[in-house]
């Protein structure tokens, strides 16, 4: 065995439904927005789709704006409620300390260019953001506060947050979340959650590259960031990519992905590294955690020793955090979760998506000890 | 052999990593981040420390098609050479980070780590050459003497140098270029870097000026009389003769020559041409690339500076010190610098000056 893919949360394989929808509208003329009948066929497919993706993701299908990726939909929420928010004199905006970097990014731009104040919520040692802290703050800042933005679950963990809580929290305040790493994994309700706005994207899900949704509640405003034909909603505009958009419409609605089955493979999984790496640590252990992600920690260890150990070996594995100039910082979850900047530079993502066998979790448990011997080694020297 | 590939981003060290490969090799590329706040865009004649450097380092690895990691050694390098550099400076001798880098980083910290994780050793797109011979392997000249860089490497034990490869010490520059182009590799007409790495701005004077401060000091003749004063003793260099911005001339109208550098008064001397001729000096911390060097006297070259010419000489070692006494006097030697033994083409060993005479 060679080749072991299990960095499923970057991105997993395109499932066969999508391809095969992509490349047969791929080979259709005609812009969505044009009237004439080319124009019309391509929008028929499109809105087709856009409901189909409605029905996944349990809202109507005119709250579902198209956007090219994750980051962007997280873009267009973080950045338009604060500016919606700043109207009314709200200047504040709470993230969670564990978001990806195209939340927090953003937070921070806006802190730094338009004087916005950004709280972030802490996190318990499971990884968990602390309720109690967002009670007190909205309690006592409410009306401050633009948006609270907290992921539904982490890309770096796998726990899973507790969203519906933050809702009844918010009370009036926009509530938004990323649920990149959570649709189609957990079971996942736009309308049932309560939330304003939710980032996805297709790519995660077994849907092409450079395809993204913002769902946002309907007669919810909030400014555009990129202007042109408006086309979606005035709130995004640019040619809506029909093949793309058609691709994730079919990639949501497939049921390639067995949540059962690989939940059970990831705690076989952490069953036979505890018992080969009797001093790793999973990181979230007692959070509820998305089937597919497990996070460990492996003492004495460099995390980009370990991953170039393990490609090595042939398996394609995360830090699950990112690089600044290509060199691995401190995981910015782990390290709000309680790590050191050393135990949270020892760790390891590994995620498994629909296409994980059990014969290829054993080949990773079975050249764990090896690497993670070597990367001992190389620690101490 | 499993290997690990340095890979500055520079058109030597690719085309040292494409040979590796086709000699057999199992090899994984890596670069290593040596600033801790590395810019965006390569400026001037500096090889290896920009963003953009490490963006084509990565993309020849994709060409060539081997893995490729970054490493992070900014705090080994702070520590290991920029320290050593500012300090060798301070103390009023002149160091050669290049070397010092070869020795800390790229052959100890790189290589040792590479070892721990079941690597049998580094490759590097330096200008030299090994042999294997009755003694091991020995370190001698590139073919591109022009190139040659065995000086910058004389502090590799024998140890270290059984764990380097130098895939390009038998060609020459020209043909490297020729051969990236032909590999397709985007660096190929990439500019060479001869400025030290970790001085943005090209300006070493100014950059020692910021960190070490410009004490403005006494400059003297032989005699003890001040005739000028400098900013800073550190940013001159023995046998200097320029930049000096003496008013008073000599008797004769002859030139004057920084001399000697002496940190503790911060007291630079100048003097005439001829008192720069020195025919004997002294290293400490010697290094044995080659057989170990004995009390008794050997004929053999010296070189001390990286392109310098090598000096007919007789060597030995004397209480723990490398000695060489030179057949034809010197102008102007700078301690700290590295001075380097040759038997022929092979290096036998090395050391850092510390006294000349």
């Amino acid at each position: 065995m060679s080749s072991i893919y299990l960095d499923h949360a970057a991105t997993t394989p395109m499932v066969d439904a999508a391809t095969v929808a992509m490349l047969q509208h791929m080979g259709e003329l005609g812009n969505p927005s044009s009237l004439h009948s080319h124009g019309r066929a391509t929008r028929k497919a499109l809105e087709d789709a856009r409901e189909i993706l409605a029905q996944e993701v349990g809202c109507l299908a005119s709250e579902i704006i198209f956007t090219a990726s994750g980051t962007e939909a997280n873009n267009i929420a973080l950045k338009g409620f604060y500016w919606a928010g700043r109207a009314q004199g709200k200047n504040v905006v709470v993230v969670s300390a564990i978001e990806h970097h195209a939340i927090l990014d953003p937070a921070h731009w806006l802190h730094a260019h338009e004087s916005a104040e950004v709280i972030e919520l802490p996190v318990t040692i499971d990884g968990v953001i602390d309720l109690d802290f967002l009670k007190d703050l909205v309690s006592t800042r409410g009306s401050e506060i633009a948006v609270i933005s907290v992921m539904h679950s982490n890309n770096e963990t796998g726990v899973i947050q507790p969203i519906a809580e933050v809702v009844a929290v918010a009370g009036q305040i926009p509530v938004h979340t990323d649920a990149v790493q959570s649709f189609k994994k957990t079971p996942l309700s736009f309308s049932a959650l309560g939330v304003t706005a939710m980032s996805l994207s297709a790519h995660k899900i077994g849907g092409p590259l450079g395809i993204g949704a913002l769902i946002l509640r309907r007669t919810v405003e909030i400014p555009s960031l990129v202007h042109g034909g408006g086309q979606e909603r005035e709130i995004r505009s640019g040619t809506l990519n029909a093949p793309s958009i058609i691709a994730f419409a079919a990639a949501a609605q497939s049921s390639h992905y067995q949540a059962e089955e690989i939940t059970q493979l990831r705690d076989h999984f952490i069953d036979g590294v505890l018992s080969a790496i009797p001093d790793a640590v999973v990181n979230g252990l007692h959070a509820k955690r998305l089937p597919g992600i497990v996070n460990i920690t492996f003492p004495r260890t460099q995390s980009d020793t370990l991953l170039l150990l393990m490609d090595s070996a042939g398996v394609s594995c995360s830090t699950g955090s990112a690089c600044s100039a290509g060199v691995h910082e401190a995981s910015h979850v782990l390290l709000a979760m309680g790590h050191t900047e050393i135990t949270a530079q020892s760790s390891l993502r590994f995620s498994f998506g629909a296409t994980s066998t059990h014969k290829e979790c054993d080949f990773v448990l079975s050249v764990l000890p090896d690497v993670i011997a070597r990367g001992r080694a190389a620690n101490s020297v | 052999m499993k290997v690990i590939a340095a890979m500055s981003g520079g058109v030597d060290s690719a085309v040292a990593a494409a040979r590796a490969v086709e000699a057999g090799h199992e090899v994984i590329g890596v670069h290593l981040a040596l600033a801790a706040n590395p810019q965006k865009y390569r400026s001037g004649a500096r090889g290896c420390c920009t963003i953009e450097d490490s963006h084509d380092a990565r993309r020849a690895a994709d060409v060539i098609g081997i893995p490729f990691y970054i490493w992070d050694m900014a705090e080994e390098f702070h520590d290991g050479v920029v320290e050593d550099f500012l300090a060798e400076y301070a103390a009023g001798r002149t160091p050669n980070p290049c070397l010092r880098c070869n020795e800390k980083i790229k052959f100890a910290a790189v290589l040792d780590r590479a070892r721990a994780m079941g690597f049998d050793g580094v490759v590097t797109g330096h200008y030299a050459r090994t042999e294997i011979g009755p003694d091991g392997k020995t370190l001698h000249r590139a073919v591109d003497h022009s190139k040659d860089q065995s000086y910058v490497l004389s502090v590799l034990t024998r140890e270290q140098i059984d764990g380097a490869i130098f895939p390009l010490g038998d060609t020459t520059k020209v043909d490297i270029r020729a051969e990236a182009e032909r590999r397709g590799l985007a660096v190929a007409q990439k500019p060479d870097s001869h400025d030290i790495c970790f001085v943005p701005s090209g300006d070493n004077a100014g950059w020692l000026r910021d960190r070490l401060g410009s004490d403005v000091g006494p400059i003297v003749d032989q005699s003890g009389t001040k005739i000028g004063e400098h900013k800073g003793a550190y940013t001159y260099t023995i046998g200097q003769r320029k930049g000096l911005g003496l008013t008073v001339p000599t008797a004769d109208g002859s030139p004057r020559f920084v001399l000697k550098i002496e940190p503790i008064t911060n007291t630079v001397v100048v003097g005439a041409r001829e008192e720069l001729a020195i025919t004997s000096m002294r290293g400490e911390r010697p290094v044995w690339c080659g057989p170990e060097v004995t009390s008794a006297p050997t004929r053999g070259f010296v070189q001390i500076r990286a392109h310098g010419a090598a000096l007919e000489c007789t060597y030995y070692l004397e209480n723990g010190h490398l000695v060489a006494t030179l057949d034809a006097a010197l102008l102007g030697l700078a301690t700290g610098q590295a001075m380097v033994i040759y038997d022929g083409d092979r290096v036998v060993g090395s050391a850092t000056i510390c006294e000349t005479a």
